[in-house]
């Protein structure tokens, strides 16, 4: 039997009149890399969201690694590292202190903490820069301080929301590159969105595509694409499951393009 | 690969263990922030100095407003230093939505943290942010004060680091339900007479405001606050109930901020 890292059974979120997520199942085997797209709006974040506790399941059970997300919410979130759509490093810090701070929060034992700070930093490549203030990193740069910020615990679930938004080709094959490596290293599972079909083609062992906070297809990407035509890429199966009323939500589509921009702005 | 399986549940000392190490962590970082900006520590000096210097300085030449046996400097100080707590209270309210904003905060919340060590972080940073504030407060009114023959006698000691470390751990909260004591505490100075020990115990001489600022300096916490600070800074000793008043409002802010943190990320 294949140990399940995430298990969400009927899962609903609602702001207000708005349903985020409408009864979702999803099932993410332990080890696997899993990628989440959809359009705007559709859901992913706040999916993410409640996996990780900031939001509460208000329907339906979820659980990560067996763990009940309600009851035990401070268990669920040893075994997370979590890199959010937006960037956020402490500017004033340096990238040693941004990483050896979550290495705290973490309970990374002290005995431990240097190495294992400078494993993560060393990971990403950033060991020679580690003690420059994080304010004057590039974007690239700081994209790959959260994964290191995320990774120091070597957590089990590594949930990564749009990590390459913003930055350039170069930029976002090195933290692709980077989070494979570390996969392949310590077997965590991946759960990330992206909105890059191409790197989601490569990058994922299965994809399911939201719509409207429901799953409308889950597969591998090969499974997928074999569904639709022998020369289809994943883009025709987003094109396929999601295409259809694209236009229907402007008003929120405003909301994301802005905090989308928000980010590439400050990813320079 | 560790994966979770099922564990019993810790017991009621990891909470407080958690609690303890994740404020300790957060504020580690607090401080890392403060030390990498002189600046605020410099602005929070000089501002409560220049409150001194104008008002402090008007009135007192003015002898407007009747303090009994204590210059109006010593009189004005807590006052001050409760506003200047006030005012950087209000601006660690502003500083935790905008990380929130950055999503430091949302980042924070992923780890296995409990909501009230955020809050008690921002506290020790506040303490120490405020700490110049209240020692530029202390010394600048005792300078000044010593430069008049009439004041130098009524001008207290600095405050010692243990009462320092007292007032800046006092919490801008009060408790509503508290009145003021008219009972004379043991006082560091038995001279004062019963209603100088009276009118002490007020931030101002609510004799002279008007009515309605009366009720509202009544029902004020700050008004409490501030008669805490006077007790330590120039005396009468303020009652240890009152402190342990002032702390019990602390320990419900942080709960009642601890318990609000999930929906500001939301
Ligand atoms: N805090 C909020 N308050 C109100 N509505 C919200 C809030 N957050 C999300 N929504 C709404 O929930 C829906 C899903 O949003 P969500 O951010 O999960 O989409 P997404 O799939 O992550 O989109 P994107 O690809 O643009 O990041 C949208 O309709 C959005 O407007
Ligand atoms: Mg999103």
């Amino acid at each position: 039997m294949t140990t399940l890292a995430v298990e969400c059974t009927g899962l609903v979120h609602r702001f207000g009149e708005t349903v985020a997520v409408d009864h979702l199942d999803l099932q993410i085997a332990a080890g696997e890399v899993f990628g989440l797209l959809g359009p705007n709006g559709a859901g992913k974040t706040t999916t993410i969201r409640v996996l990780n506790t900031l939001l509460p399941a208000q329907q339906g059970s979820v659980r990560i690694f067996g763990l009940d997300i309600r009851r035990r919410a401070l268990d669920v979130r040893r075994h997370l590292g979590y890199v959010p759509q937006q960037l956020s490093i402490e500017a004033a810090l340096t990238g040693r202190q941004n990483v050896t701070w979550f290495a705290r929060l973490f309970d990374v034992p002290r005995a431990e903490r240097a190495a294992r700070v400078d494993d993560a930093l060393d990971a990403m490549d950033l060991l020679s820069v580690a003690d420059r203030r994080a304010g004057s990193y590039s974007g690239g740069m700081i994209r790959r301080l959260e994964l290191a910020q995320a990774l120091v615990n070597r957590p089990d679930l590594l949930v990564l929301d749009e990590p390459t938004v913003g930055l350039d080709p170069i930029a976002r094959a090195g933290v692709w590159e980077r989070v494979r490596q570390m996969q392949a290293d310590h077997g965590m599972t991946v759960l990330l969105t992206t909105h890059y079909m191409e790197e989601a083609d490569e990058l994922c062992d299965t994809v399911a595509l939201m719509h409207h906070g429901r799953l409308q297809a889950v597969g591998s990407p090969t499974e997928l694409r074999a569904g639709i035509g022998p020369e289809a890429t994943l883009e025709d199966v987003f094109r396929r499951y999601a295409g259809a009323g694209l236009e229907d939500h402007s008003a929120e589509g405003v909301r994301n393009v802005r905090r989308s921009r928000t980010t590439a702005r400050k990813l320079g | 690969m560790s994966v979770a399986v099922e564990r019993p549940r810790a017991s009621w000392a990891e909470p407080v263990r958690l609690l303890a190490v994740r404020t300790a962590a957060l504020s580690t970082v607090e401080l890392q922030k403060l030390r990498s900006d002189h600046t605020e520590l410099f602005t929070r000096m000089v501002q409560p100095v220049l409150w001194l210097l104008v008002f402090g300085q008007i009135f007192s030449r003015i002898r407007a407003i009747p303090t009994g046996d204590l210059p109006y400097l010593a009189y004005l100080t807590p006052g001050i230093l409760a506003q200047s707590a006030l005012f950087v209270a209000i601006f660690f309210g502003i500083q935790i939505i905008w990380e929130r904003d950055a999503g430091i905060l949302t980042k924070v919340m992923v780890t296995p943290t409990p909501r009230a060590a955020i809050i008690m972080a921002k506290r020790s940073r506040r303490a120490c942010a405020g700490s110049p504030r209240s020692w530029s407060s202390c010394r600048w009114r005792c300078c000044s004060g010593s430069r008049s023959p009439s004041t130098r006698s009524n001008c207290s000691p600095p405050p010692s680091p243990r009462a320092q470390r007292r007032l800046l751990r006092l919490p801008v909260h009060g408790d509503r339900r508290h009145r003021p004591d008219p009972r004379p505490a043991d006082g560091r100075r038995p001279a004062h007479d019963d209603a100088a020990v009276l009118r002490l115990q007020r931030p101002l001489p609510i004799e002279i405001m008007p009515t309605w600022l009366q009720v509202i300096s009544q029902v004020n916490p700050l008004t409490y606050l501030v008669n805490a600070l006077r007790g330590l800074l120039v005396g009468p000793r303020e009652p240890v109930g009152r402190l342990r008043c002032a702390r019990r409002a602390a320990v419900l802010g942080i709960i009642g901020a601890a318990s609000v943190m999930g929906k500001l990320v939301r």
